[in-house]
């Protein structure tokens, strides 16, 4: 053996160790979530699957109406992620297309979004949503989140690359701006539009802490807290077989999304990179 | 810097970023101020009346041994999650920027965990390590010939797990900047440095480092905001601030202080307190980016 394919060996060896550690996880969960509860107390822990899946996440589905989460975490995140992708491609469009009075200042604005997360002001905007009716509404869950410095500085980035004969050539053929932005900047922002797309429903997905606190009614809930609930139900101990059947449900649309898109997204994060 | 590329549209740049200064208006900048001015009052028992207090919420925090410890908590759980999380991703990163065969496959096989919330990740990781039932305890007994392995009496262990639980799922999204960033390292420079005889460990802190470090300083950025705010369902499933309060991160001490025990000023002094910290570290961070924008000209 050459030294260069006992080098490969060796590094498709840790590579594949690496997946098998960082799958683990996953792994049990997903066997766990088969399990009946007998079987997930079993000593030595049970790493085979049952065949209970279906009745755990019945189950799950009773005690906190998982149906209902799961789809209050899909709309939110959906509406989330493409509103905030509308507002950042209008602002970028407009930051890197035109010349206007305060245009530094009113940038500098849209920046100091990202130094002001949710817990940086969390008891006023709570207070904020109490004022317009809003607690325990979709309103609260969503519109706090429109805002997004990622998504402007990714298109801005891109589209500061755009060629200056681009809008040249619209402009000459008798288009108008938006009609420029509707039929060629969107068109070849497609990669970055997946990018950003991805990055937000995740994002929206995995929020914890402001439903917690702006919900009141189990049929508000999201998904996520559906879980801590069905852990907070426990009688003696933990029933993870239903647990895990709702977490693996829980798990699904964020990867799907990523396993998608995962072309576009990596791209979109390659020219991001690429400066 | 850039021209006007449509002259003669004066009001549509303000009506296209109307939208989003709107938002960033009503919904950030307004409660940050708000948040700001109510941190310098206390409310009364009743919740009718607030007094005027200057800075006595700060005064008060940062003579509580309570939030010095909720202070250092947090830095060793965000110090863990940062150093372990990025060596582990750049040097996985470092592994997956070679051609080899099913490097399609490694990139997805190892990336994945970044789809994973935090909350599911506490959940996973609460069950794998359930004292004296679940399967990390049961490997380490037989291992160790009997130890329990008992993390809900151990404060130092609670947070080791809970951070080891937060940088799992972090893996992913650092390995996917690392490996974007390490692909925009031109080959050139290190087939130079082959040429002139350093050896790939040379040229890895020599060369790729420093061109990596506008990428490194996002993703530490990232990596705070991450460790000081988005695994907060993870505490919260995982172990509540405890045993004790070991692992009482700075957000879950807020979100105890504003909303369970409802003392608004108090939460609110903690907001402007951890929103100066990340600023600091958000102008660093633009500094190193501007700087190396000035390198590469």
């Amino acid at each position: 053996m050459t030294r260069k394919t006992r080098q490969e060996i060796f590094t498709h060896a840790i590579l594949i160790l690496l997946v098998i550690v960082l799958a683990f996880p996953v792994f049990f969960a997903l066997v766990t979530s088969t399990l009946s509860f007998k079987e997930s107390y079993q000593y030595p822990p049970k790493l085979t699957p049952g065949n209970q899946f279906m009745n755990n996440l019945k189950e799950a589905w009773v005690r906190v109406n998982i149906g209902r989460l799961f789809f209050n975490s899909t709309l939110i995140s959906v509406v989330v992620a493409i509103v905030k992708t509308i507002l950042a491609l209008l602002a970028a469009f407009a930051y890197t297309h035109f010349k206007f009075r305060g245009q530094g200042l009113l940038f500098s604005i849209c920046m100091i979004t990202q130094m002001l997360p949710l817990p940086v002001r969390i008891i006023p905007t709570y207070q904020l949503m109490a004022s317009f009716n809003w607690i325990n509404s979709y309103y609260a869950l969503m519109v706090p989140f429109f805002a997004s410095t990622t998504g402007l500085l990714l298109f801005r980035q891109f589209y500061m690359t755009v060629p200056a004969d681009l809008p040249d050539a619209a402009r000459v053929d008798g288009a108008g701006p938006m009609r420029y932005f509707w039929q060629i900047l969107i068109p070849i922002s497609k990669t970055n539009i997946a990018a950003l797309f991805v990055i937000e429903f995740i994002f929206m997905w995995s929020q914890y802490l402001w439903p917690l606190i702006v919900t009141t009614t189990s049929e508000m809930r999201v998904i996520q807290i559906g879980i801590k609930m069905l852990l907070a139900s426990e009688q003696i101990a933990p029933e993870w077989n239903i647990i895990m059947a709702a977490t693996v449900i829980a798990m699904l649309p964020p990867l799907i999304v990523l396993l998608v898109l995962r072309k576009s997204f990596v791209e979109g994060i390659a020219m991001q990179t690429a400066k | 810097m850039n021209e006007d590329k449509f002259p003669g549209h004066k009001f549509l740049p303000y009506i296209l970023i109307t939208p989003s200064i709107a938002v960033i208006i009503i919904f950030l900048i307004g409660p940050f101020i708000q948040s700001v001015y109510t941190s310098f009052f206390v409310s009364t028992t009743f919740g009718t009346n607030t007094i005027f207090v200057g800075l006595r919420n700060y005064i008060r925090l940062f003579s509580s041994p309570d939030y010095l410890n909720s202070a250092v908590v947090t830095f060793k759980f965000a110090a863990f999650v940062i150093m372990v999380g990025l060596s582990i991703a750049l040097a996985i990163a470092q592994l997956l920027n070679q051609k080899i065969r099913g490097v399609g496959f490694y990139q997805v096989a190892l990336i994945w965990t970044y789809a994973i919330s935090p909350t599911i990740a506490g959940v996973i990781w609460a069950s794998m390590f359930a004292p004296s039932t679940g399967l990390i305890p049961y490997i380490i007994s037989k291992i160790s010939g009997g130890y329990t392995l008992n993390w809900m009496t151990n404060g130092q262990l609670a947070l080791f797990i809970v951070a080891a639980a937060a940088t799992w799922k972090m893996l992913g999204y650092n390995i996917i900047f690392f490996l974007a960033g390490l692909q925009n390292v031109p080959d050139e420079f290190l087939e130079a440095a082959r040429i002139d005889g350093a050896n790939p460990w040379k040229s890895f802190w020599r060369i790729t480092f420093p061109l990596l470090s506008p990428t490194t300083s996002f993703l530490l950025f990232v990596n705070m905001l991450y460790a000081f705010f988005q695994v907060f369902g993870l505490i919260d499933i995982m172990t509540h601030g405890g045993p004790g309060n070991a692992t009482e991160i700075l957000v879950y001490k807020l979100y105890r202080d504003g909303f369970i025990h409802l003392n608004t000023g108090s939460a609110s002094a903690q907001s402007f307190i951890i929103f100066f910290v990340i600023s600091v570290v958000a102008i660093i961070q633009l500094r190193i980016v501007t700087r190396k924008a000035i390198y590469s000209r």
